[in-house]
């Protein structure tokens, strides 16, 4: 039974055969790979204007910039850029981190040049008008208020304030009411002006379309963007170590729950030891029922709905977090748990049959997360924006049995200092 | 996409569907029982979704921590839900590896245990659920309103429960919700990806079709009677951010209408799936800035339910006036005539939800059972038909019918600011 009739695992994997990859002359790099099985198209990017660039005074610009982009351009009003794309079911939007501003969209692959043309617009003219810019800003402002009665937000938040400090880790990119307020139309032209450019900029194109006529759709529309004066992308500066656990408790009356997020600094992604702490956390806190934390805080305790722990690693350092949500009475005993899990973690690392569960697991599942375009539309960008090289996602077996119980304690050990935990917490 | 299916019968009465995709080398596979908070009388709400978490607590065959370990190794994703009308469990699997799911699914309809010492752990998990449900003013809204909206119909609940219940449930409780609803009878299997229909047949056959038919289990019917008049709520609670939300009644999905309402939905509020910014509500409000969001929502049910419309209100202005510039939209939609071209507009952009939802296998598997609680999946075949023949007049015949104020419930959550 469960014949395999026609693509092998392997043969599904994306690879050098299959991912298109060409650099236009001015900087971008076009990842195609097609699949005909819908007739539908998922498309991705980003580009090196991230909050790095911005001010303390005036954090939240990239974020604020990159919501203005489809509120209005030099050939098309607000309305009108959401009426093209929704009247055929396309969808498209732009988002902000620390690095980058990113894009995405999905469309009927009949509408892709439809997609394009919308995107190459809100990338290289947008207008930020003044009466759109004014409702956004009181739409954004909602979200600040929200976010800062929201247990999750607010705990996670905190955590990343200690444990980068000044760093542009530690800022939340979305703002803060005072800066949101403080940020002009000026100042959005200006980002823009600096700051969106073709240079590092990557787009892939996944579904139903020959990847050739794929690159050939971007050329046409982005093909001719130049902007001589584009800031490259900063250097992260470093960070300061902490010294000593940091507790902070941010009081939020009228909350049945509170939510806690203990951890430290994690790996980048490139660093040669991402495989062994990502295979470490799945054991720690993510295989099967979230791992040695979901068994000791929710099946075994009872504590918590939710209990894991997630690696987050990125462009610089990442963070290791333990998170939990759970009736405030219970919240000293939940992080006594664990605490004394992640000192277990590192004094004796992973089992043996730990180890091969967790490696089966990220063998298993990676055809799973390539199943549809926007899947291996992130998959592609990830080998990009990694230099992972264009077979990693071929290799990727052998890499994660390469990993040694010793290599995984060996990491933990590096990352994990029970006496250096930043521990957050949100409640009542 | 394709839409050819095999449905067989078993001997004992479960019911299977089958659809063979090969795209790639995965095979996602559920189990859908008739049974959701709709059955749950008072003194047991929330009874359906702690039967569902008490079923990853193992079999003697797969003890809980073997079981969850089994799918992990395997790279499967499994989980399940609990909705108004039905329970659902599915592992999405490598094709090669599918055969530990439906080992674990034939074995869990019959062989879970019900210890009392897990219930009582599993009692603090969902009581730790439902607190971090009641941490969000959303939920709280939408509990209110739905609790005023029905007085007699168990929709009155939330699926989650009344804590009051959570506290008094017991294990004899779960476990008799189990024997009566877990029957192969009131069972159905659905499965889409890379298998060969005829051998999976015979495999499925060899795994349930030994599992005893049980008695026909009962579904609790208490039709909620006509509301009279419009009702208006207020819950207060922590923020700065006054919420609204509107409920009117709609019909269940096998209603003649309920294709009309489906068009009249995407107008209002925007394409399932999709951003909504060009919908009808949305200029309206949000353009006009009497909020910052707006959007609709309706659920397929197999009894009446409610289309409800969230509105996010805007912090400079007063929740009347949002109302005021809502109800102002409604009368324009019961009075002027909508377009053809809205209308065409509404099923292309179905048509593109449709095929986005076809990437993904799992999501193949999930609709047909999805449909096969309220209807058949003709009724999922032919849906993007059916919405193209909706006419201008059938939209403004049903925004007359079901857009009234008579049959409204309005709750606001009224922000008491934030404490120091």
């Amino acid at each position: 039974m469960a014949k395999r009739i026609m693509k092998s695992v392997k043969q599904s994997l994306p690879g050098p055969d299959d991912i298109y990859r060409v650099a236009l002359s001015n900087g971008i790099t076009v990842l195609a790979r097609s699949s005909f099985d819908s007739p539908s198209i998922s498309m991705g990017g980003y580009l090196p204007a991230g909050a790095i660039f911005e001010s303390d005074a005036k954090l939240g610009l990239a974020d604020f910039v990159s919501s203005s982009l489809m509120r209005g351009t030099q050939t098309r009003t607000f309305d009108a850029i959401y009426n093209e794309l929704e009247s055929v079911g396309a969808s498209m939007g732009f988002d902000s981190g620390v690095h980058n501003t990113s894009f995405g969209g999905r469309t009927l692959v009949e509408d892709l040049p439809l997609l394009l043309n919308l995107l190459s617009e809100s990338l290289q003219t947008p207008t930020f008008p003044a009466n759109e810019v004014e409702k956004l800003r009181a739409q954004l402002l909602t979200g600040l208020a929200i976010r800062a009665q929201d247990t999750s937000d607010v705990a996670a938040m905190a955590f990343d304030r200690m444990l980068f400090n000044d760093h542009p880790y530690g800022r939340p990119s979305d703002g803060f009411v005072e800066t949101i307020q403080s940020i002009t139309q000026k100042d959005m032209q200006e980002f823009h002006r600096a700051h969106f450019g073709p240079k590092g900029m990557i787009i892939a194109i996944v579904g139903a379309i020959e990847p050739e006529k794929a690159v050939e759709e971007v050329e046409r529309v982005l093909g001719g963007w130049q902007v001589p004066g584009q800031v490259s992308a900063l250097a992260l500066p470093a960070h300061k170590p902490v010294k000593k656990t940091i507790k902070h408790h941010h009081a939020l009356a009228g909350k049945s729950q509170s939510d806690l997020v203990i951890g430290m600094i994690g790996p980048r992604r490139k660093d040669p030891e991402y495989l062994s702490a990502s295979l470490g956390n799945s054991v720690l806190g993510q295989f099967g029922m979230m791992g040695r934390i979901g068994d000791v805080v929710r099946e075994k305790s009872g504590l918590a709905y939710y209990a894991s722990s997630s690696l987050n690693a990125g462009t610089g350092p990442g963070t290791w977090e333990v998170s939990a949500g759970v009736n405030p009475k219970n919240l000293k005993k939940a992080i006594g748990l664990i605490e004394n899990e992640l000192r277990r973690f590192i004094k004796g690392g992973v089992t043996k049959v730990e180890l091969a569960d967790s490696q089966a697991n990220y063998i298993g599942r990676l055809p799973l997360s390539l199943e549809s375009n926007s899947g291996v539309a992130s998959a592609i960008m990830n080998i990009e924006r990694y230099d992972l090289g264009l077979d990693y996602y071929q290799r990727y077996e052998g890499l994660v049995k390469n990993v040694t119980r010793a290599e995984v304690l060996e990491t933990a050990r590096k990352y994990i200092n029970p006496d250096r935990l930043v521990i957050s917490t949100a409640g009542p | 996409m394709a839409n050819k299916i095999t449905q067989i019968t078993l001997k004992n009465g479960m019911k299977v569907m089958l659809k063979e995709i090969h795209t790639a080398p995965i095979i996602s596979s559920w189990v859908w029982y008739r049974v959701g908070s709709k059955d749950e009388p008072t003194g047991k709400t929330g009874i359906s979704h702690w039967t569902e978490h008490m079923q990853f607590k193992g079999t003697k065959k797969f003890p809980a921590n073997i079981l969850d370990k089994a799918i992990s190794r395997e790279g499967g994703r499994w989980n399940a839900s609990t909705s108004h009308d039905s329970t659902r469990y599915f592992e999405t699997m490598p094709a090669d590896k599918i055969d530990l799911a439906l080992r674990l699914e034939s074995d869990r309809m019959k062989n879970s245990n019900y210890n009392a010492k897990e219930v009582d752990s599993e009692r603090t998990v969902i009581i730790s659920e439902r607190e971090g449900h009641e941490n969000e003013p959303m939920f709280r809204l939408t509990e209110a309103v739905q609790n005023t909206a029905f007085h007699v119909h168990p929709y009155h609940h939330e699926i989650i429960g009344d804590m009051a219940d959570l506290h008094t449930i017991s294990r004899d409780d779960l476990f008799e919700h189990y024997r009566t609803y877990y029957v192969p009878n009131n069972a159905v299997l659905c499965m889409a990806g890379d298998f060969e229909t005829k051998s999976m047949v015979k495999r499925i056959k060899q795994l349930f079709e030994s599992i005893p038919k049980g008695a026909t289990p009962p579904r609790l019917a208490r039709p909620e009677p006509e509301q009279k008049g419009e009702v208006r709520l207020s819950v207060e609670g922590p923020g700065e951010t006054t919420f609204i939300q509107i409920a009117y009644r709609f019909p269940n999905a096998t209603h003649p209408d309920y294709f009309s309402l489906q068009v009249l939905d995407s107008l209002l509020g925007g394409a399932s799936g999709l951003s909504y910014k060009t919908s009808r509500l949305y200029r309206a409000l949000v353009d006009k800035e009497y909020a910052v969001d707006v959007s609709g929502w309706s659920e397929a049910t197999i009894d009446p339910f409610l289309y409800r419309i969230m509105i996010t209100n805007h912090p400079k202005r007063k929740p009347e006036e949002a109302l005021a510039a809502l109800d102002s939209e409604i009368l324009n939609i019961q009075n002027v005539l909508v377009s053809n071209d809205e209308i065409k507009r509404a099923v292309k952009q179905a048509r593109a939800v449709f095929a986005y939802g076809s990437e993904n296998i799992t999501n193949q598997a999930f609709w047909m059972g999805y449909v096969e609680m309220f209807s058949s999946y003709e009724w999922f075949t032919t849906y993007l038909d059916k919405l193209a023949k909706v006419t201008p007049q059938d939209v403004q015949r049903v925004a007359q019918k079901y857009l009234q104020p008579k049959s409204r419930v309005i709750g606001t959550y009224i922000p008491m600011g934030v404490e120091a």
